[in-house]
């Protein structure tokens, strides 16, 4: 009865098109953007802003990224960590090299670095399908640690192999408080998600989906199976680059090469299931599950009054983490986004039954 | 049965959310000093992460029991795991922040790395003692990083100068063994340098994270035949380094492992096979029979408040080194009381007194931890305090010294750690301060 | 095989073969040391086999790859050593097999059944959820720091043939003794698949679940007896792995080696497997010691996936997999 659409008429191709033809959802999302960049920053607190809400926002957007291969065009890829790695590095030479270069430019120059190398490790998925192709990413995750780590002229010649991001500003203003640097996050974020909401929606979208669901089939009607997979990792690897790039430069600062590591990319795995294969949603949904998990498992011990040294808690992460990503494939295998829908859906009839 | 099984799973995501927003930190009390300790009890470096932390806390508890806290105002501290992580270390940071921390020792470079962007601007110290970034000894552009104790630069000075001993190295041929980590490339440009002045061949030899694949590395130290080995790793890498070793057949007398690789996890499970080994030992070794450790015995473990599980762990290498971390922090802050009065803290103060620490031989009986440590002297040039160490050796069963004390040349470090420093304080926009000019 | 397909397979094989022998070619390096490279790399290579038995095991028989199994090989070899300081080897090493047997039952109850006919992905996503949990529990109730396995392995290295080579060759015992194992776990592996009913059945369910369940082949009991046969392997890899390397938490990522084992081997051969773990072992520790110091070292992380990637551009299928047909 809430979300019921009746009275809701739609007079032209433009309006049925729109991206939330549904008033109810037109009005949650925009109200939830105002919110979110109007309220919080006024609102939250440094610690939310620097170890939940930035991270997340980063990460969602790197799980877009991951969602936009495995869930829209099935290409299972366990390499994101290295398309990220390259992202971070790409814009850190850039920043270092060419100090005078915007913020932004430097961010989307760095995601196209990464759309390079991410096409690039992507031209064997024209042969190789499934699991195989998982394992191949991983090539492309080990090589790229590998080649930031021994490479000098990646991380300007860093005697230990650290590098630290310049500090960050953006029109001569600089960026330095946690609420300026969720601003900036949650912009690039949103520009990023109405992006990817619109290719999914198209022909280069539909395709992808084509190819996931049967690619003999795909090729089969005319869909040119090089051009879906490779823009699917063009694509996919520009969001991860571009993630990476903000991760390096505005969650951590500065970092090695072990903080994009394979169990990066198996944390962007999970979020990417647990959220929803091919949901945008999904994707925000699981990214703010595995964030917020860790953290919640850390806090729920001692707010239950129970103390635990840090090594049990620690343990109990990993044992609660394994249950739960078991639980919810058994509950529900298509995520979190489907839990949503299905929501929406009761919330048409309730409170009648039918 | 699946509609069931639905609802419990958005209930849980709710919970979950909700677990979050509702739970909150307690607040360390108003006339306590909050200490926080970023620790890794599991994964790969818990094996030596767990004494190390066990040594901390004890002596920060010892403090509170013993003393009643730092002249009168008591320590209040929380463990948080970081798993060795970078971005988990900076979370634990985040989320520690709030509780007013004055100092962190993260026990890892990396962490140490990351944590030095962030620490100048919440004016927070960085205690590293024994790691960290080897050109923050120079304070007029470190100015909240202590690498206290000895760097990694220090260390490999003093490793060359130790084997020097042993005949002039023209010609000869080190190679380096090392975590391919911040951590383990640290020492390259000492060695390399010192490799030019001495006229040895350096033969560098990275090891993957968490180095359990080093057959193809010792097959190559077989047929190279270096004259030493240096071993620069951790946690499960220096046991493999040490089996691998004894594998191939290279001598242990021959290997040389830095502080942080000359410990008991690294050389008890080879045991009587490890023998001959020799490490780096940064003023001490594994004394248990100090003042201090009979302190912690009395006052913790016979109360039953003692950390370690295993009391036998009281006064091991990494035990050892933990307990000098959080005496070295501890200090800094009864420094700062000095000049700012015994109450509460803050973290530009305890900076204060981390740069003006002076523990000479007479603090040092006070202390209890004699013949443990060498006196430390910071000042706003040398944030490091002292740079020495000796060579401590595993006959199968125990650790002994095998040389005297060395200290580091700082007439060879001196010029790379400046260099590197003004390089750093280029890219980052830091002006350096004039320490002439600071009190 | 196609005749174009064959070819490039043997091209394929010639290019590695002629990149095996280059070092002796172009870097003047002497056969001795190059056979202890070879010896060391193939020994080396039986090891990751070990491990990657038990993934084909369960992906033959129920079609989910196994990301878990490195964490059965800690869990086992965990379990093993801290049982070990109680009670002898032999008790032991009994109580270990009925844990994994009820390890395997539990997982079946759990994690298959609900999620029978699920795609592939989520089944692959489930044992990556397992491997959490066992890493979690087994270090919460065995702990974090390295046990040393001992089970009378020799730990000092054999020097043979040194009147024939100078400085003779050097050959791990502790190493040829695992071959062993290897090769006799291998041996019965084989006769079990082809010459017991049980093994029939197993081939039966890898083919078709639902067929398999159709002609009253028991899925579950079939599932719990192949993850217990998985457990087993498992324990036998953690005993080997860690009496070499003591037993420890990193332990299971050494199974992330065995994954272009299997990529070579093909994902359902047991042959595939060992010959992919020795190809892999070879090739990994060759580049390393040779090819290693022209980069900088540190390669053979990513050389072993490398090397698997280009042998999946000729043969998509590994060495003596199934080809899948892909049919609309």
């Amino acid at each position: 009865m809430i979300y019921r659409e009746t009275g809701q008429f739609r007079t032209s191709y433009a309006s049925d098109q729109q991206l939330f033809p549904i008033l109810q959802d037109r009005v949650l999302v925009i109200g939830f953007l105002a919110f979110a960049f109007v309220v919080v920053p006024f609102v939250a607190s440094d610690y939310l802003f620097r170890a939940i809400l930035t991270p997340f926002l980063i990460l969602s957007l790197a799980a877009l990224g991951l969602n936009i291969l495995v869930g829209y065009c099935g290409q299972l890829s366990l390499g994101t960590g290295g398309f990220m790695a390259v992202g971070a590095y790409a814009a850190y030479n850039l920043a270092v090299r060419i100090p005078s270069l915007n913020l932004i430019v430097v961010f989307v120059l760095a995601g196209l670095c990464a759309t390079l190398v991410g096409a690039l490790f992507g031209i064997p998925s024209l042969r190789i399908k499934g699991f195989y192709l998982a394992v191949t990413t991983l090539a492309a995750q080990f090589f790229l640690d590998w080649l930031f780590s021994r490479v000098g002229w990646f991380t300007n010649d860093s005697s230990s192999g650290s590098v630290a991001a310049p500090p960050l500003e953006l029109f001569g203003h600089p960026i330095q408080g946690p609420a300026e640097k969720y601003l900036l996050v949650l912009s690039i974020v949103s520009v990023f998600a109405l992006l990817a909401k619109n290719l999914t929606r198209g022909a280069v979208g539909r395709s992808w989906m084509a190819t996931r669901d049967m690619d003999v089939a795909a090729e089969v009607i005319g869909i040119r199976p090089l051009y879906a997979k490779l823009t699917a990792f063009a694509v996919s690897s520009f969001y991860v680059g571009v993630a990476g790039a903000m991760w390096g430069f505005v969650y951590l600062g500065g970092w090695e090469p072990l903080a994009f590591d394979v169990n990066r990319s198996f944390e962007l795995l999970f979020m990417v299931i647990i959220g929803g294969l091919g949901s945008i949603l999904g994707s925000f949904l699981g990214a703010a599950f595995i964030v917020i998990l860790p953290i919640a498992l850390n806090r729920l011990p001692s707010a239950l009054g129970v103390p635990l040294s840090t090594a049990t808690v620690s343990e109990l992460e990993l044992m609660v983490f394994g249950g739960l990503i078991v639980f919810f494939l058994i509950a529900e295998p298509r995520g979190l986004a489907r839990l949503w829908a299905i929501g929406k859906e009761k919330l048409r009839l309730w409170p009648f039954p039918h | 049965m699946q509609n069931r099984l639905r609802i419990k799973a958005a209930a849980l995501a709710l919970a979950a959310a909700g677990a979050l927003a509702w739970a909150a930190d307690a607040m360390a009390q108003a006339n306590e000093i909050f200490v926080p300790v970023l620790v890794y009890r599991t994964g790969p470096y818990a094996p030596n992460g767990v004494p190390w932390a066990d040594g901390f806390v004890d002596y920060l508890k010892l403090v509170n029991e013993r003393d009643g806290g730092i002249n009168g105002v008591k320590i209040a501290f929380e463990e948080c795991e970081t798993g060795y992580a970078t971005d988990r270390g900076v979370e634990c940071y985040e989320r520690l922040k709030s509780k007013k921390p004055v100092a962190y020792s993260p026990l890892s470079t990396g962490i140490t790395y990351a944590l030095t962007e962030k620490a100048p601007g919440d004016h927070i110290v960085l205690i590293t003692a024994g790691y960290g970034r080897a050109d923050s000894v120079d304070g007029s552009v470190f100015r909240w990083n202590f690498p206290l104790l000895g760097t990694y630069w220090d260390g490999a000075d003093i490793l060359v100068q130790h084997v020097k001993t042993k005949g002039s190295l023209k010609g000869k041929k080190i190679a380096l063994v090392y975590h391919d980590s911040p951590y383990g490339k640290e020492p390259i440009e000492a060695l390399q340098a010192l490799s030019k002045k001495e006229g040895f061949h350096l033969l560098l030899l990275p090891v993957t994270h968490p180095g359990v694949e080093q057959k193809a590395t010792w097959l190559q130290i077989r047929q190279q035949r270096p004259d030493y080995v240096f071993l620069w790793g951790w946690g499960v890498m220096n046991s493999t380094a040490i089996k691998e070793a004894i594998a191939v057949a290279y001598p242990r007398l021959q290997m040389y492992g830095v502080w942080w690789s000359g410990a008991e996890p690294d050389v008890v499970p080879a045991e009587q096979a490890a023998k001959g080994y020799n490490a780096l030992a940064l003023g001490h070794s594994a004394e248990n029979d100090r003042p201090v450790h009979k302190d912690i015995m009395k006052y913790l473990y016979e109360k039953g408040k003692g950390t370690a599980s295993d009391r036998k762990e009281v006064g091991q290498v990494l035990y050892n080194r933990g307990m000098l971390s959080a005496i070295l922090t501890v200090e800094s802050i009864r420094t700062a009381m000095k000049k700012y009065g015994n109450g509460v803290m803050t973290g530009d103060q305890v900076r204060w007194g981390a740069e003006h620490l002076n523990i000479d031989a007479g603090r040092i009986k006070q202390l209890g931890v004699d013949g443990m440590m060498v006196p430390v002297h910071t000042s706003c040039m040398d944030h490091g305090g002292a740079h020495s160490a000796r060579i401590h050796t595993w006959d199968g069963s125990s650790w002994s010294y095998t040389s005297g004390m060395y200290t580091a040349d700082y007439k060879l470090l001196r010029p790379l750690v400046e260099e590197s420093a003004t390089k750093y304080a280029k890219e980052k926009g830091i002006s350096p301060v004039d320490c002439a000019k600071e009190k | 095989m196609s005749a174009p397909a064959r070819n490039l397979t043997l091209a394929f094989f010639a290019l590695l073969a002629f990149g095996a022998v280059s070092p002796m070619l172009f870097q003047g390096v002497r056969f001795p040391q190059w056979l202890e490279i070879v010896i060391g790399g193939l020994m080396s290579g039986v090891l990751y086999s070990l491990v990657a038995l038990g993934l084909v095991l369960i992906f033959k028989a129920s079609g989910v790859f196994n990301f878990a199994q490195g964490a059965m090989v800690l869990f086992a070899a965990l379990a093993l050593v801290r049982l070990m300081a109680h009670v002898p080897f032999a008790v032991a090493l009994a109580l270990v097999l009925v844990l994994m047997v009820a390890l395997a039952w539990l997982v079946e109850r759990l994690v298959l059944r609900p999620l029978v006919n699920q795609e592939g992905i989520v089944l692959f996503m489930a044992t990556l959820g397992i491997a959490y949990f066992l890493n979690g529990l087994g270090q919460f109730v065995w702990g974090a720091d390295v046990y040393t396995l001992d089970v009378g392995m020799p730990k000092e290295p054999k020097i043979i043939l040194d009147r024939v080579f100078e400085g003779g060759i050097l050959v791990s015992t502790e190493d040829v003794i695992a071959a062993i194992i290897a090769g006799l776990l291998v041996a019965a592996l084989a006769l079990f698949f082809q010459r017991t009913s049980t093994g029939r059945a197993l081939r039966a369910v890898a083919d078709d679940h639902q067929a398999a369940q159709s002609i009253g082949i028991p899925l579950n009991r079939i599932w719990v007896i192949v993850w217990s046969v998985a457990g087993l392997v498992a324990l036998v890899a953690g005993v080997v792995w860690g009496s070499k390397l003591g037993v420890q938490f990193s332990l299971q990522l050494i199974a992330l080696k065995a994954l272009p084992v299997v990529i070579l081997g093909g994902f359902t051969s047991i042959p595939g497997a060992i010959v992919g773990g020795l190809l892999i072992g070879l090739g990994e520790k060759l580049s390393e010691v040779y090819l290693g110091p022209l980069l900088g070292g540190g390669i053979e992380n990513w050389f072993a996936y490398v090397l698997a990637l280009v042998f999946l551009l000729f043969r998509p299928e590994g060495l003596f997999g199934e080809k899948i047909i892909d049919r609309v």
